[in-house]
């Protein structure tokens, strides 16, 4: 019986298991990836200051760190056939009396398919306010800045990879006023 | 030509209904019986794939279509995202949440900006949609300022693009819902090799 109708439904599904097949074939060669490479970090500038914090609209008084960092990196090489984008971030990662472990996003940037993939920052601001959850960036010398990136396919798994290479940074032990 | 015309005009009427009545009245007992049972299994396979999902993943939704523009451009509306939600691994930084906010029916996909945990292995973060200005403290229940581990349904770990873009047509257009719905039953029901 080969009315219109079921031709119609074989093209589709036929098209459809077609599509699937060549999907899953681009998310498996590129499944195995490692996506690392090296990044250099810096900072220009690194202060502490105690103020109340308007970021949770509390009135509890925070440490505030501002800083101004230096970032280096090519990353041409995390872009294949499928990658649709990467999200760049950059963690401070420390440990206070409070807490076991911080991690706080400072800035993060979006480079799409195509866009330019050598970063050269020099004495970039924040693009985030870098409260800590109580007082413990006051003479906190082991806070230390990594850049990751969360790898967006065309259609796969999105795997998230630290850059190699860290920062550490030594937080002054008085507050700037 | 009168014969000819009318030949067309049933031959049309066949594709569209008449072929089908014509089918089930051939039908006996026992092949409506295998219709219906076979209507059925598909029906428990669907439910048991997504239950068996639901075990594997810990997720109590494996899969979810974005249905907001929040996180462009990584997902578009109509995507669909593959979640797992296993209690041991931590969440960290970086990584994409679908959590639930009290009050809000619909899950919320969005990336983990700040976190905090404590000895106890306690943790609460803040999440902000990649697209957003702004983080999501103001989407949040009134009054609250951190996510904590048992909001969260799952964690991101695979993509497919435009599949979930039925799932849109059908929230968008509940008639359309169900015409689909209709036709797959009658094509299952009617269906036979």
């Amino acid at each position: 019986m080969n009315t219109f109708l079921s031709r119609l439904n074989t093209i589709f599904a036929f098209t459809l298991s077609v599509m699937a097949a060549l999907t899953f074939g681009c998310f498996l060669s590129t499944a195995f990836k490692e996506n690392k490479t090296a990044v250099d970090i810096g900072t220009t500038k690194a202060v502490v200051k105690n103020v109340p914090n308007f970021a949770a609209s509390t009135r509890d008084r925070n440490d505030l760190g501002q800083i101004a960092f230096d970032l280096h990196t090519e990353l041409s090489s995390l872009f294949n056939w499928n990658t649709k984008q990467l999200f760049l971030y950059l963690t401070a990662e420390y440990e206070t009396k409070s807490n076991k472990l911080n991690q706080v996003v400072l800035w993060d940037k979006i480079i799409r398919r195509g866009e330019t993939t050598k970063l050269d920052f020099k004495s970039m601001n924040t693009k985030y306010y870098f409260f800590d959850d109580g007082n413990g960036l006051k003479g906190n010398q082991n806070v230390t800045l990594t850049l990751s990136w969360n790898v967006i396919p065309n259609a796969g798994t999105l795997p998230r990879i630290q850059g190699e290479g860290s920062y550490i940074i030594q937080f002054p032990d008085e507050y700037k006023q | 030509m009168h014969a000819e015309a009318d030949a067309k005009k049933g031959s049309i009427m066949g594709l569209l209904s008449l072929d089908f009545l014509n089918d089930v009245r051939r039908m006996n007992k026992r092949q409506l019986y295998y219709q219906v049972l076979n209507f059925g299994m598909i029906v428990s396979s669907a439910l048991m794939i997504w239950k068996g999902l639901m075990v594997v993943t810990g997720s109590e939704s494996p899969i979810v279509v974005v249905l907001s523009g929040s996180m462009e451009p990584a997902f578009f509306r109509g995507d669909l995202l593959f979640l797992t939600n296993y209690q041991e691994e931590p969440v960290r930084v970086g990584e994409i949440v679908v959590f639930k906010i009290e009050g809000r029916e619909i899950p919320i996909v969005h990336r983990v900006i700040k976190l905090h945990q404590k000895e106890t292995g306690e943790i609460k973060f803040l999440t902000k949609g990649d697209n957003n200005s702004v983080d999501d403290r103001g989407l949040y229940a009134p009054g609250q300022l951190w996510l904590q581990r048992k909001d969260v349904v799952g964690r991101a770990r695979g993509f497919v693009p435009y599949v979930g873009m039925v799932t849109i047509l059908m929230n968008d257009y509940p008639k359309f819902k169900y015409l689909i719905l209709a036709c797959l039953g009658l094509f299952v029901l009617i269906h036979r090799e």
